[in-house]
């Protein structure tokens, strides 16, 4: 499923606002293994890049090409948002949802809920309604409905924002263990410390731009452009 | 008093089909407003087209509209000299089902509008990101607001239930053909009757917190870790 999809390439990619412009041009192309993360301060266009990609901000120049049209390209993705959206729903018809709207039957779609409750640590609360769980729950429900169609590529905007410590920690098995079961994951975030702990590759944006790519450790070891060496020394870059 | 309540503890004949024809008028335009308004609330919210905020400020308008001249409309609609006179509806339930249905839809798509769009606007990257239809979208939207558009539902009843003066002028207000709860009350309070027209004010008030109360309870809108 993944070389269906992949590579995608952005050419002079670019969206603006209002005259303004958001993000590009951008040119990068992405194969279909491992996790990436888009690493940038807050307000660096790493969100628009996710959604420029994903084919839900609108491309105003440019291209974004992938290895097959677009639809296809989008029915075999998912996002997953930095505030989690749950369906005003219980978490087991909260996980059927997007399985349900792909035409599979009630009852496999069910056990399939099951399953990825369990998988998530969801297992107990699968009658409860989604608005209850806590923040980390939530999260964890929407990157389990995300998974959940088997999808050959999955972009998480900052997943891990506003999540303690030991929920991060548990997101971050979910997302690695997603990643050796054969799914691309494509992850923004400003936090260096978890882009350390599970990136294979990192594109590195700043000011809309996309000032560097590479292998994670490359990155990290020598970043190349003055902007990354300083965002990786802690310095405050804008 | 004493007597207005003698009559509905007898469960006096008379007053029970008064009381069941108001029910099903009521009722029958509600479902049918319901199936209107619902959808058409559910399209604005997710859909931008050109007239949508026209359609929208004109549903808020017709919240308003004078049910004398909705009723004095149908009545031209549907009188012999009209364009669906050969139909012969005039004086008849369903031309007081028509009625009501053009009085309560405004209502209950205005308000069951709000809650859409509320919900529209958290659901709405999810099911953008999920590139689902248009008409699935809607149909989330609704099943998932369901408890909230009952309160729209609820409204539309009120409205329907409590309406004298479209249904007086399209229905006549006949005697065991089109006689309602409310036409009743105006007449018998005419005729001096008060203790028929306040038994009848009873039922009135009776039927539509027993309405309120079921659908409450169907809905089941006060349980525990509900919306």
């Amino acid at each position: 499923m993944v070389t269906e999809l992949f590579p995608v390439t952005l050419k002079g990619a670019e969206t603006s606002r209002r005259g303004k412009r958001l993000v590009g041009p951008v040119d990068l192309s992405l194969d279909g293994q491992g996790l990436c993360v888009v690493l940038g301060p807050n307000g660096s266009g790493k969100t628009t890049l996710l959604r420029l990609m994903h084919g839900t901000a609108r491309l105003t120049g440019g291209t974004v090409q992938w290895a097959c049209d677009m639809d296809t390209a989008r029915h075999h993705q998912a996002f997953v948002f930095q505030r989690p959206v749950v369906l005003r729903r219980t978490v087991e018809e909260n996980l059927t949802y997007p399985l349900r709207l792909r035409g599979v039957d009630r009852k496999a779609a069910k056990a399939a809920a099951q399953d990825w409750a369990e998988r998530v640590g969801l297992g107990q609360h699968l009658t409860r309604r989604a608005m209850v769980l806590s923040g980390g729950e939530q999260q964890k429900l929407a990157i389990a409905r995300a998974l959940i169609t088997n999808p050959a590529l999955v972009f998480l905007d900052e997943p891990t924002a506003s999540l303690d410590g030991r929920a991060m920690r548990e997101i971050e098995a979910i997302l690695l263990q997603a990643k050796a079961d054969g799914t691309r994951l494509i992850l923004s975030t400003h936090d260096m410390g978890q882009a350390r702990r599970i990136a294979d590759e990192v594109v590195f944006i700043l000011g809309g731009q996309v000032h560097e790519t590479g292998p994670a450790k490359m990155f990290f070891d020598t970043p190349k452009t003055p902007e990354a060496r300083a965002f990786l020394k802690g310095d405050i870059v804008e | 008093m004493r007597h207005a309540f003698w009559l509905v503890v007898t469960f006096d004949a008379e007053l029970a089909e008064i009381a069941l024809r108001s029910l099903r008028v009521t009722l029958t335009a509600l479902v049918i407003a319901c199936l209107i308004a619902l959808p058409l609330a559910a399209l604005l919210a997710v859909r931008r087209f050109r007239w949508r905020r026209a359609t929208i400020a004109l549903l808020n308008a017709l919240m308003g509209l004078p049910p004398v001249v909705v009723g004095l409309i149908v009545y031209i609609f549907l009188s012999r000299s009209g364009p669906f006179g050969a139909l012969g509806l005039l004086f008849t339930p369903t031309a007081m089902i028509v009625a009501q249905v053009i009085i309560i839809v405004p209502l209950i798509a205005s308000i069951a509008h709000q809650s859409l769009r509320e919900l529209w606007a958290e659901y709405h990257d999810l099911l953008i990101s999920m590139n689902v239809t248009q008409m699935q979208k809607m149909r989330t939207l609704i099943w998932d607001a369901r408890r909230a558009l009952l309160t729209a539902a609820l409204a539309g009843f009120g409205r329907g239930i409590g309406e004298v003066g479209a249904i007086m002028i399209v229905g006549g207000n006949i005697d065991n053909a089109t006689r309602v709860l409310t036409t009743a009350i105006a007449l018998e309070t005419g005729k001096g009757e008060f203790a028929l027209a306040l038994a009848l004010g009873f039922v009135l008030i009776a039927l539509a917190l027993g309405v309120n109360l079921a659908i409450h309870w169907i809905g089941q809108t006060e349980r525990d870790s509900r919306w």
